[in-house]
């Protein structure tokens, strides 16, 4: 029998991360300040990765994915000082408007309707939903920080984390544990329709679970989504959504700024073409330039399939393994919209004071649910949902002097536009702005520039599989420890010295950062037994 | 490939014949068939017991057509299938064969078989269940093509003491050249006939690969020039007695295909199953490197041992007793053996059950006139093989 050959000796204590996206730059952070040295590589021009304030028409800027920020971690926002490295919020708790052709919009916030055509019954079942679901929301926020337990491994810090996680859910008290379990799997229309009556109100509730999913409200996981989009307070509660001034740029400027004062280096436009291994363990990583950067311990913060498939490549993993990366869901369906406006658009029937909201349009949960039916077929929904934000209400650093920017997240877009895509982006884009006439008929005479982002498009841009913004399906079977496979969910990879940090592992995507943090948190304590 | 295998109406034939069947169905004057992945193949053909005689003392023809059979090839075949096995494949050179085994991630054992270094770059596997699957999902990642080619492939296991002799007679210059586990090629009927010193029974012998369109004048050619040296057929009775006091492995009897398993703790990693020599750390990838890692850090669950049965009952499924009358383990196979005149078996026990000189007992039951009696054997671990005998490796072997 041949003899077991000694691991490899560590050789440094480098670390490299791919990709300064918010968790590749959290996770550089973290392990800069524990005294490691730390390089980020980005691809792109800038750090930030999906969440990058850009130019798309001269003078106007947008985030150009990611738009709204709910799920920073606060931990990681007070551990890394992002509020003394510029981060602030141009406006928290914004407001809903669910649209409405006729002009009854409904206006909520927090579980409270300000104004519109609601029931006194709908009013009253929309603050008992909202108050609880923030309870669960709360027990889900309370796992980000925590490593996925292992289970059957009976390590003890395992055995804790499956304990812990059962206490937070036991200690909601038994009517909100039922009701927990009872809906954590299944889907939020069944959910909206035993609690609402309005079909306006359920649609926007509706479109809140779906957002960046390839679910329809039907879908089962649903509720899932919708809990996990609910689960951090950085838009000022629970559930709550907020704008950062500048643009979802500040927020990785942020990150970027305390990773390099914690002594982490960052290269820019440095694309990573593949990560080197020396016998069975990894040795660094070459760029596309060619140039080879050594280091004991490589940390991806690129979506698994990527990071495991393309980069590493499927030979250097156990087949079992490599095929369960494989069949993890990224088919992204959320499309970006971008307008350059040359004025303030009017929405029928809305106070002009309310065009800084999040403006909703999902008429009703069967509308969200036929405009996902497309998308099982791989085909742009005619009438698509969207939500809608102006940053250029609440900031001017994003258009010039009386000019306004809309940015819309669009569901649900054709995942594989593939040959024609021009074709058929411009196809999608004329069922978007028919639908937005809908609401706003002036709308189409102030547009200025257009820019139309489909998940191929994010996927090029971005360099994320399937232009899924959570790299990666969040659903029960893709979700604790189980994401982002079964027995790979604790950060490092099963090649010695690859790890994982970023949306693809728990506890997901938005902009959060926890990956980033759990990951560092997982590389050290790596490194202190090696 | 047979056209109505590829039909869309294969599903008509229920089981298909080889293409020996003519000559086979033949000689099988018991009419003993079963089925052995989708072929008929023959038990026994006259008596089983003179069939294994034949394989010891002159020679016998088994057809091998129906086992599984692949051909890889392609820029990546090398790493493709040194990712797939546990050992190391570069180490097979052209015109070798080597018996591997292959592992889930789990280190568990998915399946036997054994490479077959054609040419430079050109390989056969072949293996015990059906594989292409597994295959294909190894596949994803390496420029490699697999075919399973087990149609278009005949192949005859030819073994015992006499069969180089036979084969020379047969016109085929230089086979006695061939070692243990080497490959040759010889011209024969216009065609091309591939001859490797392989087999399932630990005896001189060879196997013969031929394309089927061949298939009868290479059987009738073998009989004629057999004739003198006690050329028989056997069948799978017969070939089960070799295989066991030859001590091989079979998959579904011996172990689990960890791919069929759905309790965990059945299926058994190489080290349990007595093949760690198969297993080669030193390559930095193949499926179940990690898991086999770890299993040596934390030891294994199981061995696989050989046994020598007091008395005659065979101990076959009987489970193992230690001296305290705990369960240690089961039989997986067990045989009379005529080669080493005693009962023998092959047995899974839990460690650290089965060291020599351990002390272990048999539960037999067996019936007689119907009626159902019950015996503990005492068993002793045996190292090495029930029967090993030089002209298994003597090159060039001894004209018997």
């Amino acid at each position: 029998m041949t003899d077991v050959q000694p691991a490899n000796k560590r050789r440094d204590d480098k670390v490299v991360i791919i990709g300064a996206g918010h968790n590749g730059l959290v996770c550089a952070a973290y392990l800069a300040r524990a005294g490691r040295e730390v390089v980020v590589l980005e691809a792109a021009a800038q750090p930030g990765g999906a969440a990058v304030t850009r130019e798309f028409a001269p003078g106007f800027r947008v985030s150009a994915c990611a738009h709204l920020l709910y799920l920073l971690d606060a931990q990681v926002s007070r551990d890394l000082a992002l509020e003394s490295h510029g981060l602030k919020m141009a406006r928290s708790n914004l407001r809903t408007v669910a649209l409405a052709a006729d002009g009854g919009h409904i206006v909520h916030a927090g579980g409270k309707v300000e104004s519109g055509p609601v029931s006194p019954a709908d009013r009253a079942a929309l603050a008992d939903y909202h108050a609880r679901l923030q309870r669960f929301a709360r027990v889900m926020g309370k796992q980000h920080n925590r490593r996925p337990p292992r289970i059957g491994g009976g390590d003890r810090s395992d055995l804790l984390g499956a304990a812990l996680l059962g206490l937070d859910i036991r200690l909601l008290g038994r009517d909100d544990m039922r009701e927990f379990l009872r809906i954590a799997g299944i889907n939020v229309y069944d959910v909206l329709e035993e609690t609402f009556e309005s079909p306006l109100l359920k649609g926007t509730l509706a479109l809140d679970a779906v957002l960046g999913t390839n679910l329809g409200p039907r879908s089962n996981n649903s509720v899932l989504t919708l809990l996990h989009r609910m689960s951090g307070t950085a838009g000022g509660d629970y559930g709550a959504v907020a704008l950062p001034a500048g643009g979802m740029g500040t927020v990785t400027a942020a990150l970027a700024a305390a990773a390099q004062k914690s002594g982490a280096t960052l290269r820019c436009s440095s694309p990573v073409a593949r990560i080197t291994l020396e016998g069975d363990r990894v040795s660094g990583v070459q760029l596309e330039s060619g140039e080879t950067i050594a280091a004991g311990t490589v940390v991806s913060n690129a979506d698994p399939a990527r990071t495991l498939l393309q980069l590493l490549g499927a030979r250097h993993l156990e087949t079992g393994f490599a095929e369960r990366v494989r069949h993890i869901r990224s088919r992204g369906t959320a499309a970006k919209l971008h307008l350059a406006l040359d004025g303030l658009p009017e929405f029928t029937g809305l106070d002009g004071a309310l065009l800084g909201e999040r403006l909703v349009i999902a008429p009703d949960p069967v509308y969200v649910e036929h405009a996902f039916d497309h998308s099982k077929y791989g085909t742009a929904s005619p009438e698509p949902v969207l939500e809608i934000v102006m940053p250029s209400v609440h900031d001017r650093s994003f258009s010039p002097q009386g000019k306004h920017v809309l940015s819309a997240i669009v569901q649900y877009a054709p995942h594989d536009a593939g040959a024609g895509a021009d074709a058929r982006r411009g196809e999608f884009l004329e069922r978007i702005l028919g639908v937005l006439g809908k609401y706003s008929p002036g709308l189409r005479r102030q547009i200025v520039a257009t820019e139309l982002l489909l998940p191929a498009d994010i996927e090029r841009e971005f360099r994320i599989t399937g232009g899924h913004w959570h790299h990666g399906e969040l659903a029960l079977d893709r979700f604790l420890m189980l994401r982002p496979v079964p027995g790979a969910a604790q950060y490092a990879m099963p090649l010695d010295g690859l790890y994982l940090c970023g949306a693809g592992c728990h506890p997901g995507g938005g902009v959060m950062g926890s990956a980033g943090g759990n990951a560092a948190r997982a590389v050290l304590a790596a490194g202190s037994t090696a | 490939m047979k056209p109505e295998m590829n039909h869309k109406l294969h599903f008509r034939t229920a089981v298909y014949q080889t293409p020996f069947h003519p000559r086979t169905s033949a000689l099988n004057v018991l009419n003993e068939w079963h089925r052995w992945k989708d072929y008929t193949t023959a038990d026994a053909y006259f008596d089983e017991t003179l069939e294994y005689a034949a394989i010891r003392n002159a020679c016998a023809v088994f057809d091998l057509t129906p086992m599984t059979k692949h051909r890889i090839t392609g820029p990546d075949a090398l790493a493709f299938l040194n990712r797939l096995v546990t050992r190391d494949v570069a180490k097979i050179k052209p015109g070798r064969v080597g018996y591997c085994v292959w592992c889930d991630d789990n280190g568990q054992v998915i399946d036997d078989g054994t490479i077959f270094h054609l040419r430079p770059g050109d390989y056969r596997l072949c293996s015990q269940e059906r594989q292409l699957d597994w295959l294909a999902r190894s596949a994803r990642g390496f420029d490699v093509s697999i075919v399973e080619d087990t149609h278009d492939v005949a192949a005859l296991a030819f073994q015992g003491p006499t069969t180089c002799a036979v084969l020379k007679k047969m016109g085929l210059a230089g086979v006695e050249k061939l070692t243990p586990f080497g490959i040759g090629f010889f011209p024969f009927a216009g065609g091309e006939l591939m001859v490797s010193r392989t087999g399932f029974t630990g005896d001189l012998g060879y196997e013969l690969w031929i394309e089927p369109g061949r298939a009868l004048a290479l059987w009738d050619a073998l009989f004629a020039a057999g004739a003198d040296h006690g050329i028989r057929p056997m069948g799978t009775h017969a070939l089960e007695v070799s295989r066991i006091e030859a001590g091989f492995v079979q998959a579904g009897v011996d172990f689990l295909p960890a791919d069929a398993a759905v309790r965990i703790d059945r299926t058994r990693s190489p080290f349990e199953l007595d093949l760690g020599r198969l297993v080669d750390f030193t390559k930095p990838v193949f499926t179940g490197r990690r898991a086999l890692l770890e299993e040596q850090r934390r030891g294994s669950r199981y061995r696989l041992v050989k046994l020598d049965v007091e008395g005659n009952k065979l101990a076959r499924s009987s489970y193992i007793y230690d001296r305290a009358r705990n369960v240690v383990g089961t039989v997986t196979s067990a045989v009379w053996s005529p080669a080493a005149k005693t009962n023998i078996a092959l047995a899974s026990l839990k460690m650290p059950w089965g060291r020599p000189g351990d002390e272990l007992w048999a539960e037999i039951y067996y019936q007689r006139e119907l009626q159902w009696a019950k015996v503990m054997a005492r068993c002793r671990v045996i190292e090495g093989a029930f029967f090993d005998p030089p002209r298994r490796r003597a090159t060039p072997p001894a004209d018997f």
